[in-house]
């Protein structure tokens, strides 16, 4: 029998140490803030970095921990970003109270996600039931139905010729949004930090927990005395409103709205990302980003007019061989590191997933692996049971 | 003694199959009773209609006296009625720790506190190991759900309904496919419940039946077959006749 403290202290760890913070984690965000004065030169690029990554976070929510699929998402961002650039727009010499400007800032991501979370909880009834596919759908016509509405509301939304005259007051009152980016880069990084950090906390509480749970196992969570439907309604509401911020930022940052903000592609690319980066980890969203926007970069460097055609094979190599993204690959590497005799395992285990998929690129990659693998587990088994069976 | 859960001439019916046939049933305070019956006798549909998780074709089902046909199985749960699966559903990702602090957190209606993490609530972590522990789970408490023994996983699926603190209690199968050795603690756990708790067991291993139950009800083809005491049920020739080939039986 194990002693009662003791199990104490590792049930405590079990269900707490996800809240805990790590030290990549400081990196990370110290890295992150460094970029200020390491590029310089690139703020902008930084901040569009940033709010995909925040976009990419409210995906994760919604898919890597409430388990529903959306291609949809950029209709919550176009909200947003509407929303904010109106505000900051026709805002302008008005005050709240006499004391807040119209055109705050801040205030416009306030509205952004309020207007986002009030469309995405409408709409989130909608995801409640259906499989996957049911839901993709859903997502993307709820998406294309938001695309057209504004392209068609052209009083309000300018159409295809955009948004002009954006001009969001100074942040805080204070800092106004300059040519180079700096204050663009900072608000950004300081909103994504408290969203993120907001996220964080929730996915780390009950609340949280009982999302995971709800993906895992409906009928267990509902059976449990969990309101299931409710708790995803929630979470997409959530989710919608993040993503309204997101938006908010784009438009305020780049003093401009317009179509492509809710546009279906960025959906996709946000989706892309988050699978990219790791879907569930909460900060797969920011490393996919990340490494989307540097990929995007270099290969277009290399290669200008094939870029999205090497993305596209770099994407589908990820998605189909690495569970879990980039930060999947770095939890498994860390995994082997921490237990070698676990790193042959797993590289036996990763030519066996490729041989049993029979996809015709592993195949032809990895035949000479594979074929040896296969010799080697018949040799195995033989050895083994004394007799051999054919066939993979 | 009051009743606490009972059905109305109860039908479920699968297309053509009739796997609940009229069945009235009365549950009372306290109870320690069994359910048996052969394999597709229609036990565990009968729990699935109790529990919410199906819909009877016609019938009412009652909990304390309250008509609850048309409740959801979140409402009956959080009205104190917890059951097991024959099929374990269970969280695989979880660690048995995280799986009872969160069905802790659910019944003490926290399921909604989205800020102050799970793990720092330190009574719902003490009542969790307290539980495992009392199930022998204490040395997987942090280890992935999904990896465990199925044994284990079973053991936690008991640990889960448990942990709901229930005033009904339906147990399908709980033994089925935990070794031998470990059964008695299903057994233990299970007597260390409340006395006012009223228990259902569903189970084909009749050792386990005659040492658990006050009363049994015999269910064959959908409908309820008959009902005594253990010793009235052990010498009644019909039971016999049905369960022809089960030797388990003739022994008690
Ligand atoms: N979802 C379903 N659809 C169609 N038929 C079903 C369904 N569920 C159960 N049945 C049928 O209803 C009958 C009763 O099944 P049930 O699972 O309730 O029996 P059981 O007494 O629990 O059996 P066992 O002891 O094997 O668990 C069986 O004939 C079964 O095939
Ligand atoms: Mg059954």
């Amino acid at each position: 029998m194990t002693d009662f403290t003791d199990d104490r202290l590792r049930a405590r760890e079990s269900v707490i140490s996800g809240s805990r913070w790590y030290w990549p984690e400081f990196l990370f965000w110290i890295a992150a803030a460094s970029l200020f004065f390491l590029v310089p030169t690139k703020l902008t690029l930084l901040s569009e970095i940033f709010i995909l990554g925040l976009m990419a976070l409210s995906i994760d929510l919604v898919l890597g921990f409430a388990g529903i699929v959306t291609l949809g998402q950029a209709a919550f961002f176009g909200l947003g970003a509407y929303s904010a650039a109106l505000m900051a727009k026709h805002g302008y010499g008005a005050f709240l109270f006499g004391i807040i400007p119209v055109n705050d800032p801040l205030l416009g991501l306030v509205v952004a996600a309020i207007v986002a979370g009030i469309v995405g909880f409408a709409t989130s009834f909608l995801v409640l039931r259906g499989s996957d596919l049911t839901r993709l759908m859903v997502t993307l016509g709820v998406g294309l139905i938001i695309e057209e509405l504004a392209n068609k509301m052209k009083s309000v939304t300018g159409g295809s010729d955009g948004l002009q005259g954006v001009m969001p007051a100074p942040v805080l009152g204070k800092w106004d949004f300059d040519l180079y980016g700096q204050v663009a880069f900072c608000y950004t990084l300081a909103v994504l930090f408290v969203m993120f950090m907001l996220v964080r906390r929730l996915v780390h509480s009950p609340f949280g927990l009982s999302l995971k749970a709800i993906k895992q196992n409906p009928l267990r969570a509902r059976t449990i005395g969990m309101p299931v439907n409710a708790r995803l309604v929630a979470v997409y509401t959530i989710a919608a409103m993040i993503a309204g911020v997101a938006g908010g930022l784009l438009s305020q940052t780049t003093q401009f709205g317009s179509l492509d903000m809710v546009a279906f592609h960025r959906s996709a690319d946000a989706l892309l990302i988050l699978i990219f980066g790791g879907a569930g980890y909460l900060y797969g969203g920011l490393v996919g980003a990340v490494a989307f926007r540097v990929m995007q970069d270099f290969l277009g460097n290399i290669t200008p007019q094939y870029w999205q055609f090497w993305l596209g094979v770099i994407l589908l190599i990820l998605v189909l061989f690495v569970r879990g993204g980039i930060l999947g690959l770095l939890r498994n590497g860390r995994e082997f590191l921490s237990h070698p005799g676990a790193a042959k395992a797993g590289a036996g285990a990763v030519l066996r997933a490729l041989i049993e998929r029979r996809s015709p690129l592993a195949l032809i990659f990895f035949k000479g692996a594979a074929k040896k693998v296969i010799s080697d587990k018949r040799s195995e088994r033989d050895g083994e049971s004394g007799k051999g069976a054919g066939g993979v | 003694m009051t009743v606490v859960l009972e059905t109305r001439n109860l039908v479920k019916k699968f297309g053509g199959i009739t796997a609940t046939d009229n069945v009235s049933f009365k549950l009372r305070k306290g109870a320690r009773h069994a359910l048996i019956g052969p394999n597709g006798a229609g036990k565990t549909t009968f729990v699935n209609q109790l529990s919410g998780v199906l819909q009877p074709t016609s019938g009412t089902v009652l909990l304390g006296g309250q008509d609850i046909t048309g409740w959801s199985a979140r409402r009956r749960a959080i009205s104190g009625l917890a059951r097991t699966f024959q099929i374990n559903q269970l969280f695989a990702d979880f660690t048995p720790a995280q799986t009872i602090v969160l069905a802790i957190a659910e019944r003490e209606n926290k399921g909604w506190e989205w800020f102050r993490p799970a793990g720092t609530r330190s009574e719902y972590v003490d009542e969790a190991v307290e539980l495992l522990r009392s199930l022998g789970l204490s040395d997987v408490l942090d280890q992935r759900v999904g990896s465990l023994a199925y044994g284990r996983q079973r053991l936690l699926e008991i640990a889960i309904a448990v942990a709901a603190k229930p005033h009904v209690l339906l147990l399908d199968e709980p033994a089925a496919g935990v070794p031998e050795s470990e059964r008695d603690q299903i057994l233990d756990v299970v007597s260390a419940l409340p006395e006012e708790v009223a228990l259902v067991l569903i189970e084909h291993d009749m050792d386990l039946v005659f040492r658990f139950a006050r009363s049994i009800s015999v269910l064959v083809n959908g409908a309820l077959f008959v009902e005594g005491t253990p010793s009235e049920i052990a010498n009644d020739p019909r039971v016999r006749q049905v369960y022809l080939g089960e030797e388990e039986l003739l022994h008690v």
